[in-house]
């Protein structure tokens, strides 16, 4: 029998969740431990960056890699793993296309750091300290990260093989990748695997679709949803018609209407720019007038259109006012 | 250092605002050089990914400008598309930290070639006002 794959596993600016979908896989764990050996999983196991420096370079046959980046330790271990893995996979929504930290992009550094160490009621901080990147101490000098002033993706700092969407992937779809890079079967680098290559959420979503007008849309809590209707023609905004197929419509399954975090719909260029078309085409006004005030009622457009995808956007961020 | 020239994209409906722009040009209406005119079948046609692909490669500013509603419109209803989604990509481009001033949509007949000259004019005084955009080397950012 050949030499067991050489895994590696990897969290950067992310929730855990990705790794708990990776346990999810529930009894096929053990299936993954007997084909696979584990080099590298810092939130389950004990390794240390040492460890993977010691390796030499393209070591590890896969490296999984979950989170954005948001510091530049985030920055430094992606080209890290990327050095000694020969296939690097960008791994969940916030290494795919920059997920909930990437809409900190909305922000900056300084405003980040004033609302977490400075304005939070619970914070008491009365001389005002931030995080330093160095600090003096009488035994020397100790040092954290830098934090960015942006949110990007893995594929924005290193070269990226593959992409598994979703927040987080769902259980069965990690397995099919895994069978496929056990099996050899590799697509064509830069491919989008564990989800549907052609269909949007609507194609598995089980509501029925008719012709959308909507006089007023309405938020998820200020509606109690029928279950057989479309939710987006309900007036609930869905982000079903701009986004990737491959979790089984699991949102809309329970009447919570899609979220986006497979990811843009294939051959969408920018996600939320599509969601934003969709929006608006279902708005039954025939009068300016009327047209503003129903848009008007959408409340966070960059918040609801790039929940998932700000980072991976075409714009990346909100316009950076300072620069320091 | 050179004096800031504005480059302003604008994307044209081919019956009414194109229409008035090329009546404008033959006229030798006076405006400036600094929009670049691109010529849609329909302002229904924009997708709001050209407005933001604009900024991202380097527009200072952008203008969306068709046929008046309602009635002017060649596809009947297409500048109704219109006014229900730029009401929302203004509200997006805000929150994306872009001037309002950067973005105009509105309409102009193909015999309102007077109106577009003075769009012209007025609209690159205001976005020569608020300075370059510089969206590339945002992205470029090392950090």
């Amino acid at each position: 029998m050949a030499d067991k794959l050489k895994l590696g596993l990897y969290w950067a600016a992310s929730c855990g969740g990705c790794e708990i979908a990776i346990v999810e896989l529930r009894e096929k764990i053990l299936d993954l431990d007997a084909a696979a050996d584990i080099l590298f999983w810092p939130c389950a196991m004990d390794f240390k960056y040492k460890d993977v420096e010691a390796m030499p370079d393209g070591h590890m046959d896969v490296c999984l890699f979950n989170g954005a980046i948001r510091t530049s330790e985030n920055e430094e271990i992606a080209h890290l793993l990327r050095a000694k893995s020969k296939v690097l996979v960008a791994f969940g929504s916030c290494a795919h296309e920059g997920c909930i930290p990437g809409l900190a992009n909305l922000f900056d550094r300084q405003s980040i750091f004033a609302r977490a160490y400075l304005e939070v009621p619970t914070v008491d901080n009365p001389e005002g300290i931030l995080p330093q990147t160095s600090f003096q101490v009488p035994e020397g000098e100790i040092t954290i990260p830098r934090f960015y002033n942006t949110v990007k993706t893995l594929d924005q700092v290193e070269d990226v093989d593959y992409y598994v969407p979703g927040c987080p992937p769902q259980a069965p779809q990690i397995w099919a990748v895994i069978e496929a890079i056990l099996g050899g079967e590799l697509p064509p680098k830069g491919s989008v695997v564990g989800a549907s290559p052609n269909k949007t959420v609507c194609d598995e979503c089980k509501h029925n679709r008719e012709e959308k007008r909507i006089k007023k849309f309405y938020r998820p809590h200020e509606i109690i949803p029928d279950h057989e209707t479309c939710l987006f023609d309900q007036g609930i905004i869905c982000s079903g018609p701009a986004t990737r197929a491959g979790c089984g419509a699991l949102c809309t399954q329970v009447d919570m209407p899609c979220r986006g975090c497979y990811g843009p719909a294939p051959g969408v260029i920018d996600q939320g720019a599509a969601l934003l078309s969709a929006v608006a085409s279902v708005v039954d006004a025939d009068t300016e007038e009327e047209a503003a005030r129903i848009i008007g009622e959408v409340v966070d457009p960059a918040g609801t259109f790039y929940r998932f995808g700000l980072p991976a956007s075409l714009l990346h961020r909100r316009k950076l006012e300072t620069r320091d | 250092m050179a004096e800031f020239e504005p480059r302003i994209v604008g994307f044209l409906c081919n019956w009414c605002t194109y229409a008035a722009a090329d009546t404008a040009g033959v006229s030798r209406m006076a405006q400036p050089p600094n929009v670049d005119v691109i010529r849609v079948m329909c302002t229904g046609r924009v997708d709001p990914v050209f407005i933001l692909k604009a900024f991202a490669e380097g527009a200072d500013g952008v203008i969306v400008s068709g046929c008046h509603p309602p009635g002017d419109c060649h596809y009947q209803e297409g500048n109704f598309k219109t006014f229900r989604r730029m009401p929302l990509v203004e509200m997006l481009l805000q929150q994306y930290g872009i001037e309002k001033g950067r973005f105009h949509w509105g309409w102009i007949s193909g015999a309102e070639a007077p109106k577009w000259a003075q769009l012209v004019r007025d609209f690159t005084e205001q976005v020569r006002e608020l300075g370059p955009l510089n969206w590339k080397q945002q992205i470029e950012s090392k950090e």
